[in-house]
């Protein structure tokens, strides 16, 4: 679906990037500021030429410097949120919007009535930029992206700007974005946090180079990225899918705590919103998990996993990082170097993994399906 | 306006009629030229910059003297015009016209392009991703948003343009009813016996146009000021 391969210098920054994504879904640059990611999807957009490389989306080839090919970026269908929404002025909310879907270069897939009710921007409409909060101004800024009819949706950090709350109440859009319009989308940022929530694909970027690049789960176990995350967020990332009938190990779970199938193992989440076959995404932070090498009673914590540690490796001073394989899953856990020695911890220990299910955080999370367009 | 004197009205329609045709005709190259200082690089630009500029520094006289050498009956292009197209310059209002475009040029030129150095080129980025090609980009973003500043421009160099002299007494005369405008009126006045009454009058009608075009102008400015605040 994308295809990227560039190379571009700009002073004595060098970017030489390549990645791709074969499935629709999200893919997230991820990296330090400064590291290029702007510059990439600047690249991308075609608001920035490449000096050599290769851009292909959805199968249409928009730059290839060895062939001469450089489409224009007001003709390449790509939409493009920016961190400053960057809505005209002299426009109303809905004018931003009618700009969009006027210059639209495709007959449109994503109707106006669908964008308004997505983004819930009936309220706005007929307000000047100026009278929106930034997350507004935001959800606009997407919208108006979204009406263009993109093959596919650029974000560059368009949280950034905001404050916690103002994030908080952005993401559960986005979320429903992917969700709902199966449309590729780069997304841009540097707090993990929020590529936890939304991102199918990690592409790492150091120094404008891309790194390393992988599905969500394996990247977060990557030690570049753990790196980056800063050691109170690293964490093992796992997809699992809530279970039908309470598993074994939670009999018990029922109201707000959801048993969710984890690779061969269950996890007992709270994500009161969730359904049975609902896919969910998991993140263990590595300072919550606690690791036991007998089977836990008289214990208040909810999830013990069964498993074999795989990996131990040094970590922050004084401390070290144990990855645990629970049945076809990593998780991490991070315990004291003194920890390790008395336990005796080694690759193929077996051990329990304990966490409590109130230090889980469920999110919804769907692979979006592929539409024709 | 019944305190004025047939010829003294005839001035005064006569210098606003110039100066509207001045600033109308001046308009699109001002806008033009000034995208091009502020948005291009090319060889040649900061001579270009300097030449457009130079009426503001030359003495209105050798401005009058340049258009009389180049559209003067015998002069390349004057001979050339009025062979094509029948247009005469010499001692015309469309002569008075141009020695007051090109004498308030440079303030339409500064204008525009102080704006245009506003505008937040992001806006213009925006605009591309949505699909706006350069023309496109350029009417329905950049214009609107530029609008206030073109015409504060405008009105300031319409005020400019009504009391220009040295350029059209030197380029086009001082003809009664045809290039006799406000300031040349005034000066008129002053040259004849007992005129005084009439100089004043004539002051003190230059004056009330002078602040009204620079109050206007004014509030055109901060109109535009509003506009740029995000």
């Amino acid at each position: 679906m994308i295809n990227v391969t560039v190379r571009k210098r700009r002073g004595d920054f060098a970017l030489e990037a390549s990645f791709e994504l074969a499935a629709p879904g999200v893919v997230a640059l991820f990296g330090r500021s400064g590291c290029g990611k702007t510059t990439l999807i600047e690249l991308i957009a075609g608001l920035t030429r490449a000096d050599q490389g290769r851009i292909e989306v959805d199968g249409h080839v928009l730059v290839d410097t060895d062939a001469g090919v450089h489409v224009p970026a007001e003709r390449r269908r790509i939409g493009y949120v920016f961190q400053e929404a960057r809505l005209f002025p002299h426009l109303s909310v809905a004018g931003n919007l009618r700009y969009a879907l006027s210059r639209a270069k495709a007959p449109p897939f994503i109707g106006w009535d669908q964008v308004i009710g997505l983004l819930d921007l009936g309220k706005l409409l007929a307000r000047g930029p100026r009278q929106l909060s930034g997350g507004e101004r935001q959800r606009v800024a997407i919208g108006r992206a979204l009406l263009s009819q993109p093959r596919l949706l650029l974000l560059d950090e368009p949280l950034a700007s905001l404050d916690a709350a103002r994030r908080e109440e952005v993401l559960p859009y986005l979320e429903q974005l992917r969700d709902a319009l199966a449309l590729p989308m780069v997304y841009v940022s540097h707090q993990f946090e929020e590529i936890l929530r939304l991102a199918t694909h990690v592409v790492l970027l150091q120094d404008g180079r891309t790194v390393a690049q992988g599905d969500i789960g394996a990247m977060s176990l990557d030690a570049r990225v753990r790196r980056i995350v800063g050691p109170d967020a690293v964490g093992a990332v796992v997809d699992g899918e809530v279970a039908a009938t309470p598993g074994a190990a939670h009999p018990d779970a029922a109201g707000d705590l959801r048993c969710v199938r984890v690779g061969r193992g269950e996890l007992s989440v709270p994500a009161p919103d969730l359904r049975p076959g609902a896919r969910v995404r998991v993140q263990l932070l590595a300072r919550d998990v606690i690791v036991s090498t007998e089977a836990p009673r008289g214990l208040s914590v909810r999830n013990a996993l069964p498993g074999v540690v795989v990996s131990v490796t040094a970590d922050e001073a004084a401390s070290d990082l144990i990855g645990i394989d629970v049945g076809g899953v990593i998780v991490l856990a991070r315990i004291t170097s003194a920890a390790t020695r008395d336990l005796g911890l080694a690759p193929g220990t077996p051990v329990w993994a304990l966490v409590k299910s109130v230090s889980l955080r469920g999110h919804a999370f769907q692979a979006p399906a592929r539409v024709p367009r | 306006m019944i305190w004025l004197s047939p010829s003294e009205r005839d001035a005064l329609a006569l210098s606003l009629g110039i100066a509207l045709r001045s600033v109308a005709a001046s308009l699109p190259f001002a806008v033009a030229l000034a995208w091009l200082l502020t948005r291009r690089r090319f060889p040649g630009r900061t001579l270009l910059d300097a030449l457009v500029h130079l009426p503001l520094v030359l003495p209105p006289v050798v401005v009058g003297y340049l258009l009389l050498l180049t559209f003067g009956a015998r002069g390349p292009l004057g001979a050339a015009l009025a062979r094509c197209c029948g247009i005469e310059l010499v001692f015309t209002r469309a002569g008075a016209a141009l020695a007051t475009a090109v004498m308030s040029f440079p303030l339409l030129v500064r204008t525009v392009r102080l704006s245009l150095e506003n505008v937040d080129r992001g806006l213009e980025d925006a605009a591309r991703t949505l699909g706006a090609g350069p023309v496109d980009r350029f009417a329905s973003v950049t214009l609107p948003l530029i609008l206030p500043g073109v015409l504060a421009g405008a009105v300031t160099a319409f005020s400019a343009a009504l009391g220009e002299f040295g350029a059209v007494i030197t380029f086009v005369s001082n003809i009664p009813g045809e290039t006799r405008t406000l300031p040349l009126a005034l000066y008129t006045a002053l040259q004849s016996p007992g005129g005084e009454a009439e100089a004043a009058r004539l002051a003190t009608l230059s004056i009330a146009l002078g602040l009204a075009g620079l109050l206007v102008s004014e509030g055109l400015a901060r109109w535009m000021r509003r506009r740029f605040e995000r």
